[in-house]
């Protein structure tokens, strides 16, 4: 394949990684967002999603966009109940108080990761997509008989693919109408604002933090339950997520919904781009190191405001 | 009796009864002993930043591994003598947190835990990368032969332990004594109160730097501990799960002070030897206990011993 | 610069997002005299100390201490110079004893000498008359104490230059009094700044009044001069007086 239409390929890839990507880096700028809490459990969230997901579906059998269907909607309002959960039950107890959250989520993490690990098993589980047709895609060039339409071989992407992309931005346009047109989503904006003042004004500000929590968690799942049926369920397959979720959500500025979506966007794209054409560890390491170096130099984020 | 000499007491009846159960002990549990000492001079390690200074790396198995690392190689490929081989592996891992120092501590809070958590991860996949060099996540074994340290065979079971003994009370010791001058004093000043410590005319930063460069070389110390007496070199052990450990084991045994992190190692190790006999998700318990340490007993065990029955404890 | 001021600014300034705090303040601050810095709340009082400790930074200007521009030193530099400050919210070491508090304050300059460093923070504790309470865990001290504990730990230092930022702030009327006669006792012996609300408090300490208004000193004098002053009267007037 050429230059042109592998780039294209790339970028395809990187837009379906994206997307997913944008919904997990949501809920993590999210709950940081209002909270202020940095959830390293986040990771997990992704990977119940994504286990409750193929448990679902092969509970249901039958047709897979049945079961898929069933999935999209189940998953992640069991995972967010879980996690508003262990939002009362654990991070409640201990005031939200930064360090000891964060412990706090470090258990929590190992905690469902391995008890997934007892009672789903160390396979990795596929889902079948609902709906799979390959599609063959077009390139233009000019080439020696004027403007002409060619069909290369190996560009193509799945109908699967293009609905994941427009799952994501569906999910993310009720998000923003979500956060500004109803009463619970500018309550949640309002405790961002200012957590005390919204308590004065008589938000039920620890009510708002499990809700909140459970939505971030919500949307992980949520991201978890499209990307199965092109990446199999696995117990340990929250790690990547989290790091990468991290990465955006530093990249776009802490707690920054608009700048988490631009840097959800670049980081997908570039990850989908690089890993066709570099080694992938390699771009990890600058990756990683690069997103270190701006949180040491750059602590509100690349894309945050440079007023203290 | 003074609370000094009730704390030296404490410190040299720790350490002889280490000597002691040496010769109780079936072999199966010297073994474990000698594994949960060299750990817990990295969990020491780990104390003296976050116990005592106040300051919570995510990334600590970067030092780890660097001592491990540099042990390792420098034997490996440099053809370095054991001593030397340990020199070089406790100063790469001071210098990887001298480096780490200058950069992550220009943040504070949750920024200095992802940020510290973020260098790990690049150390992590640095190691991945240069694979030909780490093997990787298979590592690589050294022999008998090149880890006779003086002359001492480090592989018996008794030249082992009383090497691990060695290093641990040599760190034991010393770092219990560093946290009662005044230099450790002011460390417990800036994690009471940073801003009033600055304000006393002590330069903040520069402690922080301090007690981050020793802390890393003691964590990089039982990295090279463990390369020389378990004979083994492998990227596990620059993983997120031993950045986690040391906080675990710290935390459990009671962080700030002088004995918790070895209780924390000593429980941990057994809590998670018995378990694994059970089930192959043994990390489970690691997150109840983290859990259930952060809502319930954020002092750990001795530090809970301490503000309830033994307040002169070091 | 005049020998008989330890401290001088000149043309200090701060902006907080276009907002001016303090435009353009020349300070002069007569050696071994209490000197009381007045003025109404949100007069930018503690923003200047803040710049002349090193706390905040200024926008721009200069700070002259004995003679040497301290503009560039971070805040560790100037207290090690001979500068003390004690803070406006009480900000003590809770965890640790009364005794380890003080201990630090002098340990900077002592720790060496263990000897003197522990009859130096007997002195002081028994001199602020807390020495009954060195072994207590400084949070679990009643407000009034830690107050003075944190005046203790300001002593502890032998300053040459000691601010006091609103030292008196939510002290019970008796414990008003033994600080007034505490701050009468160390008059002659170091420079003292003081940031006071009390105009009781000031009247009975200062040598010397500095009234800052809108960020901008408004008049200067000795207390009585300040009296009088019709400017700071106005200044006053509908800000109640706050004594």
């Amino acid at each position: 394949m050429e230059f042109g239409p592998h780039l294209m390929l790339a970028s395809l890839e990187g837009a379906v990684i994206s997307a997913i990507l944008v919904l997990t880096a949501m809920g993590l700028s999210i709950v940081f967002g209002v909270m202020r809490v940095v959830n390293v459990a986040h990771g997990e969230f992704f990977m119940l999603g994504a286990v409750l997901a193929w448990y679902i579906t092969t509970l249901l059998g039958g047709h897979p966009a049945l079961g898929f269907g069933v999935a999209l909607i189940v998953a992640p309002l069991l995972v967010g109940c879980l996690a508003a959960f262990a939002d009362r039950v654990i991070l409640k107890r201990i005031n939200y108080d930064p360090d000891r959250t964060i412990v706090a989520t470090i258990g929590m993490l190992y905690i469902i990761q391995q008890t997934t690990l007892m009672t789903f098993g160390p396979e990795a589980r596929p889902v079948e997509a609902p709906f799979n047709h390959r599609l063959s895609l077009p390139w233009f060039e000019f080439g020696e008989n004027g403007f002409a339409m060619t069909w290369p071989w190996g560009l193509s992407t799945t109908s699967y693919k293009l609905f994941v992309i427009g799952a994501a931005v569906v999910v993310l346009i009720a998000l923003w109408v979500f956060l500004t047109r109803t009463k619970i989503g500018l309550i949640m904006r309002a405790t961002q604002q200012d957590s005390e003042t919204a308590q004065a004004f008589g938000v039920p500000v620890g009510q708002v933090y499990s809700w909140v929590f459970g939505l971030g968690a919500g949307l992980a799942a949520l991201g978890a339950v499209l990307v199965v049926p092109i990446q199999q369920a696995h117990y340990l397959m929250g790690h990547d997520p989290l790091l990468l979720a991290f990465i955006v959500v530093i990249i776009g500025g802490l707690g920054s919904l608009p700048g988490t979506v631009i840097a959800a966007l670049l980081i997908g794209m570039s990850d989908g781009i690089i890993s066709v054409f570099f080694s992938p560890t390699l771009a990890k390491i600058i990756a990683t190191f690069l997103v270190a170096m701006v949180l040491v130099f750059r602590p509100q984020g690349l894309l945050g405001k440079t007023a203290p | 009796m003074t609370s000094f000499n009730k704390s030296n007491l404490l410190h040299f009846g720790v350490l002889a009864g280490l000597v002691i159960l040496f010769f109780i002990l079936p072999t199966y549990h010297v073994g474990v002993l000698s594994r949960v000492m060299v750990m817990a001079i990295y969990a020491m390690g780990f104390n003296l930043l976050f116990g005592y200074t106040g300051l919570l790396s995510l990334g600590h198995a970067m030092f780890f591994a660097a001592g491990m690392y540099g042990f390792g190689l420098a034997i490996k490929f440099g053809g370095f003598p054991v001593p030397a081989a340990f020199v070089v592996g406790v100063l790469s891992a001071a210098l990887l947190a001298l480096v780490v120092g200058l950069l992550a501590l220009r943040t504070a809070g949750v920024a200095f835990m992802i940020v510290t958590l973020m260098f790990a991860q690049t150390a992590y996949l640095v190691v991945l990368y240069f694979g030909k060099y780490t093997r990787g996540d298979e590592g690589f074994i050294l022999q008998q032969a090149e880890r006779s340290l003086f002359g001492l065979d480090v592989t018996t079971e008794t030249g082992r332990y009383f090497t691990a003994f060695t290093l641990f009370a040599v760190c034991f010791i010393a770092l219990a004594k560093l946290v009662q001058t005044p230099f450790g004093k002011r460390l417990v000043a800036i994690r009471e109160n940073e801003e009033r410590a600055r304000m006393l005319g002590y330069d903040a930063g520069r402690y922080k730097l301090y007690a981050l460069v020793i802390s890393g070389a003691v964590s990089g110390l039982a990295g090279v501990s463990y390369a020389l007496l378990f004979g083994y070199v492998g990227a596990t052990f620059s993983t997120v799960q031993y950045s986690i450990f040391p906080l675990l084991w710290v935390l459990l045994g009671g962080a700030g002070t002088t004995i918790g992190p070895f209780i924390g190692v000593l429980f941990m190790f057994y809590l998670i030897d018995i378990s694994s006999g059970y089930t192959n998700a043994y990390m489970l318990i690691a997150g109840v206990v983290l859990v259930l340490l952060t809502v319930f007993a954020p002092k750990g065990i001795a530090g809970t011993l301490k503000a309830r029955v033994f307040p002169w404890m070091p | 610069m005049d020998a008989m001021n330890i401290l001088e600014t000149k043309g200090l300034t701060k902006i907080y997002g276009g907002l001016k705090a303090n435009t353009d303040i020349d300070f002069k601050l007569a050696r071994g005299k209490v000197t009381a810095l007045i003025g109404p709340n949100g007069a930018g009082k503690s923003t200047f100390v803040g710049m002349v400790s090193g706390r905040t930074a200024a926008t721009r200007g200069r700070v002259f201490f004995e003679g040497e521009d301290i503009s560039h030193l971070p805040a560790h530099s100037r207290i090690q110079l001979g500068l003390a400050y004690t803070f406006q919210i009480t900000s003590v070491f809770r965890g640790l004893s009364v005794y380890e508090n003080v201990e630090l304050a002098a340990g900077r300059t002592l720790a060496d000498r263990p000897s003197l460093l522990k009859a130096k923070v007997n002195s002081v504790l028994e001199r602020v008359g807390i020495s009954d309470r060195a072994d207590q865990i400084a949070g679990d001290l009643s407000y009034g104490h830690q107050r003075i504990l944190e005046i203790a730990m300001g002593l502890a230092q032998d300053p040459k230059l000691f601010i006091l930022d609103e030292p008196t702030q939510g002290l019970a009327e008796t414990e008003v009094d033994e600080f007034v006669a505490l701050i009468r006792s160390l008059a002659g012996e170091t420079t003292i700044l003081l940031i006071e609300h009390n105009m009781k408090v000031v009247m009975a300490t200062a040598d010397f009044i500095t009234v800052l208004d809108h960020g901008m000193v408004l008049a200067e004098g000795s207390p009585e001069e300040i009296h009088k002053n019709a400017a700071v009267q106005s200044a006053y007037l509908g800000t109640n007086v706050d004594a």
